[in-house]
């Protein structure tokens, strides 16, 4: 079965000016480097790493929201990577996004029903019994009073504004939704909430999820298959359940020991992998492997030569010591 | 053990526009010596503000505090809330300091780490410049950061979120102080980050035996640091004991429901989350009854009084775990168990 | 960093040369004869046409301008024979309604400018930024309504008719500061008629722009009081006239100190209003004389003396600025 989504080394490199005032300091920040992967019909691919790997990027980047400084992405078929603004305007009706933070990423002049009824008129849709009841219902759907209508986003709390958000995304009942970090910024008990209803929205509307998190705990509750990231590659894939049970990459590992557990004598008890110093900066990643300044096994040939994605067991993992 | 810090009955509130804002209504709270004690809620819940009551950063122009906020020193008692601004500015940064969220924006930007350090260093010791830039490069090598005398020089903007956090930490200890406040101190930080952070924060307690007063959300940060735990909602206490009674015998409807909804690395799989419906209440005209009844649903097996209208009082279930509940404690202590067994391997 | 200045300098240059031909431009474009102007009413059109030649209008208008721009490190003759004079380097050329050398004007009118820019400059510093901190500090008081109500007015009367209510009462009606007939004199040979000079025009400006200041100080202050560094400053025990000066301050003053030079450098282009309501004889009154008569050389040496001025003012904030926040210099 051909996957919904493809996508084949991605990559988005952004240039630098430096500092304006004294002299110049020309870089080029390799955001996203060469990423691959696919996404079926109706699966969760969780997209994990921490600040500066590159996943929002990829996530804008799919979406053309970012324009791909090169490599393919290929939807239902169609290499949508180079199509014009009109061409794609029926690929924006299939693929949508749920941003990250509900106070900056609605109008705060719009009322509700006008973020929510957008999709319909930028797409000239006309639904059945009118926009204002078809919005209604999508406000229904998502958990919201259909008779809030006329508020304004300001007169909601976060969770109830990151429904609008994802209210917006499925207004056209899209295929394909990147939900970038959708709730990070919310309060652990409505974070349960929103992620509950995404799970139902999936399984109801039968989407491809993009899910982009830090958080791995969230990560691994929605996805069925999971990436890693790290300074602009990936560096694992695998299902899930896998994954967490048996990382094969050393920077998948040391990212699981860190994540906390809310259980005193397991937490107490862990062996903990704490990695030696900072994130280099994306301008100057590390030659070879990305991540061989801080690896423990990195040895000579992790400094000049960077790894393939290449299969160990069932996942796919960039390593050329895997565990 | 020594007891360093003792909040009692604080009430924190702000009078607008709309009503009075019960921040904090009535906290009871000790800190001893080499203990962590965490304060846990989400936000509204009142444990921020608590922290900034404790070295008295209120407005006092627009915030009405009550009780008592007693830090104890070795030449004796200080009640922040009552005692005169001069003798509280004495406690700051050298019996009971504070490092804050955001790394970023908690450093002046415009002077260098040395400048910021030693400032912190001489308000309370009488030493001369170099003396000060010395013990500040000390620091900078006890937390961990590499060629410290060098980078001692630098800006803050020319450090890492995690390098931050760990000058803040340089700061705030340069003076030895006996009390650590930490609010949300890696909330900000990559989880990898974070894992050196709390590394280093649990050594360095060990070596000058400081109590820390730990403010978060995250219950995975507090299973790994804690020693005792209150967990807030709405400006009240709603549970507090020892860390593993919290986690395997939760006694709180909403402590329950918190450890319920978290979706955890080494969970039972995958399915629906429980999450607690409803959101969190406004902090203004809070009804008379307990706080979280709208979103409780244990509330239906109450019997002896009305939770809407009742309200209840924090009791003490067993040796030092304290809940405050209608509820009576053999069905809370059924529930507890279950969400303990759901949630944990 | 010196590349930095220098790649700045040959923008400036870039810049002034286009501003210079761009007046020239509009000059040829006007519909009027320079000649038939400088002459004077009732000239007959043969010694309008000799002036023409004498003072080099005959010429196409490129040439003129070739003139203009080498007579910048050369000089410049006029005129022929008997009645041949020159403006020696750097000349700026001729203005023939005042029958001098425009860098001789320029020489006689800046100290006045300049005189009257300084004087304001640390009057408004003064008092804006000191009511603006005083304001935010006492926030919501009467003080702070004070300071509003001062903001108001300030910012709303315009230059003119502030300095006219000022002329009008303080020397006319109450004649506190003594109507001054004596013209300009250097502060150096005496201080005392300097400063009633110049009070009134001081005032007069100061009273805008220190209405500005202390809006832009006072928000600046409160908002830089908000950030969480300051909050770390108080935590560590800091006292609060400490947390306010080296904190509060510093952070806030930042962008202030780089407007008031902004500002100081348009004031050095020629305080139009005030000078012509003080008639103080200064780089404003004599651009603005210039436009009236069309007196073209002096147009075109007072333009790019202000452009000058805010180009290299520009530089010295940009470099200022980075002085001042550490974030802006590179690593």
């Amino acid at each position: 079965m051909e996957p919904l989504l493809k996508v084949e080394q991605i990559q988005k490199h952004f240039s630098t000016r430096g500092n304006a005032i004294f002299g110049s300091n020309k870089g080029v920040v390799k955001a996203v480097d060469g990423v691959s992967f696919e996404i079926a019909v109706g699966e969760t691919l969780g997209l994990v790493g921490e600040s500066g790997c590159g996943k929002t990027t990829t996530g804008r980047t799919i979406l053309r929201l970012l324009e791909p400084t090169s490599g393919k992405i290929t939807y239902e078929d169609t290499d949508i990577t180079k199509l014009s603004t009109k061409a794609m305007r029926e690929f924006r009706s299939k693929a949508q996004i749920i941003f990250q933070d509900p106070y900056s990423s609605l109008n705060p002049r719009h009322t509700v029903g006008k973020i929510i009824a957008a999709p319909f008129e930028i797409q000239n849709i006309e639904p059945v019994g009118g926009v204002k009841s078809a919005v209604q219902e999508v406000m229904e759907r998502v958990g919201l009073n259909p008779e809030h209508y006329n508020r304004y986003p300001h007169e909601f709390s976060g969770g109830q504004r990151q429904r609008i958000g994802i209210a917006r995304a499925i207004a056209l009942r899209p295929k394909f939704i990147v939900a970038d970090e959708p709730v990070s910024a919310l309060d652990v008990s409505i974070q349960a909430q929103v992620i509950n209803l995404l799970d139902e929205l999936q399984s109801e509307f039968q989407m491809s999820y993009l899910f982009i998190a830090h958080d791995l705990s969230v990560v691994q509750h929605i996805s069925d298959r999971v990436a890693v990231m790290y300074l602009g590659k990936i560096v694992e894939i695998a299902q899930t359940t896998d994954l967490y049970a048996a990382p094969h990459h050393p920077y998948t590992k040391a990212l699981l020991s860190a994540v906390p557990i809310p259980d005193p004598k397991l937490e107490r008890s862990r062996e903990r992998i704490i990695l030696k110093g900072d994130l280099p900066s994306p301008i100057n990643p590390p030659p070879g492997c990305v991540f061989n300044t801080r690896c423990w096994k990195a040895q000579d040939i992790c400094l000049s030569q960077a790894p393939e994605l290449l299969q160990v067991g069932k996942s796919s993992v960039a390593c050329h010591f895997p565990e | 053990m020594t007891k360093l810090l003792e909040i009692r009955n604080l009430k924190v509130t702000f009078p607008t526009d709309d009503g009075d804002v019960k921040a904090v209504d009535g906290l009871d709270l000790t800190l001893n010596s080499g203990e962590t004690v965490a304060l846990v809620g989400e936000s509204g819940s009142g444990k921020t503000v608590t922290s900034l009551s404790v070295l008295g950063l209120h407005n006092r122009n627009t915030t009405r505090l009550s009780g008592e906020i007693l830090v104890h020193t070795q030449s004796g008692s200080v009640d922040v809330n009552s005692a005169p601004d001069e003798d509280v500015r004495a406690l700051r940064g050298k019996e009971v300091s504070m490092i804050f969220q955001d790394p970023m924006s908690s450093l002046h930007p415009y002077y260098s780490i040395s400048n910021q350090l030693s400032e912190a260093y001489r308000i309370h010791n009488d030493v001369s410049k170099q003396a000060a830039f010395n013990r500040s490069v000390e620091m900078l090598e006890i937390v961990g950061i590499p060629e410290p005398a060098k980078r001692a020089k630098e800006f803050p903007h020319q450090f890492s979120g995690g390098m931050r956090q760990r000058v803040m930490i340089a700061m705030a200890l340069i003076n030895n102080p006996r009390v650590l406040i930490a609010d949300e101190p890696t909330t900000a930080l990559d989880v990898t980050v974070q894992a050196q952070i709390l590394l280093l924060l649990r050594n360095l307690q060990k070596e000058f035996n400081m109590g820390i007063l730990l403010i978060t959300h995250d219950l995975g940060v507090v299973a790994g640091v804690a020693d005792q735990v209150n967990v807030m909602y709405a400006g009240k206490v709603v549970e507090c004991g020892k860390v593993d009674e919290i986690y395997y015998q939760p006694a709180a409807p909403y402590t329950m429901g918190l450890l319920s909804s978290i979706p955890s690395v080494y969970g039972k799989g995958t399915g629906r989350l429980s999450a607690i419906q409803g959101q969190p209440p406004s902090l203004i005209n809070l009804s008379n009854g307990c706080a979280f009844e709208p979103r409780c649903s244990l509330k239906t097996l109450v019997t002896n009084a009305n939770c809407a209208t009742d309200k209840p009082l924090l009791v003490e279930d067993s040796a030092g775990h304290f809940a405050r509940c209608h509820l009576d404690l053999a069905t809370r202590k059924i529930y507890g168990q279950k969400v303990a067994a759901k949630g944990i391997n | 960093m010196l590349k930095f200045i220098g790649r700045r300098t040959a923008y400036a240059l870039l810049t002034l040369l286009l501003v210079s031909m761009a007046t020239y431009i509009i000059f040829a474009i006007l519909p009027f004869d320079p000649a038939a102007l400088s002459c004077g009413k009732g000239c007959r059109p043969n010694l309008i046409e000799a002036n023409r030649i004498r003072l080099g209008f005959d010429k196409p208008i490129w040439e003129q301008y070739w003139l203009f721009l080498s007579g910048i490190f050369v000089g410049r003759n006029y005129g022929m024979g008997d009645a041949a004079f020159s403006c020696p380097a750097p000349s700026f050329g001729y203005s023939f309604n005042e029958n001098a050398c425009v860098t001789d004007m320029l020489k006689q009118a800046l100290p006045v400018t300049l005189s009257l820019a300084i004087g304001a400059l640390i009057i408004w510093i003064i008092m804006g930024v000191g009511l603006g901190v005083l304001a935010a500090k006492m926030k919501n008081t009467p003080v702070d309504t004070g300071a509003t109500i001062f903001v108001l007015v300030g910012t709303s009367l315009p230059v003119f008719v502030t300095g006219l209510i000022f002329l009008v009462f303080l020397t006319i009606k109450w004649n506190i500061i003594p109507l001054n007939l004596t013209g300009y004199v250097s502060i150096f040979s005496n201080p005392i008629q300097f400063l009633i000079y110049f009070i009134l025009p001081w005032l007069t400006l100061a009273f805008n722009f220190s209405a500005i200041y202390t809006r832009f100080t006072r928000s600046a202050v409160l908002e830089t009081a908000s950030e969480d560094y300051i909050r770390t400053a108080v935590a560590k025990g800091l006292p609060a006239k400490i947390v306010l000066r080296k904190h509060t301050l510093r952070a806030a003053l930042s962008p202030i100190v780089t407007m008031a030079g902004l500002d100081f450098a348009s004031l050095l282009g020629g305080a139009i209003l005030t000078e012509t309501i003080y008639n103080l004889p200064g780089l404003g009154r004599m651009s603005l004389k210039a436009v009236y008569e069309f007196d073209l050389s002096v147009v075109v040496a007072t333009t790019l003396f202000a452009a000058a001025i805010v180009i290299f003012m520009n530089l010295l904030v940009d470099i200022l600025y980075a002085y001042l926040d550490p974030r802006v210099r590179i690593s």
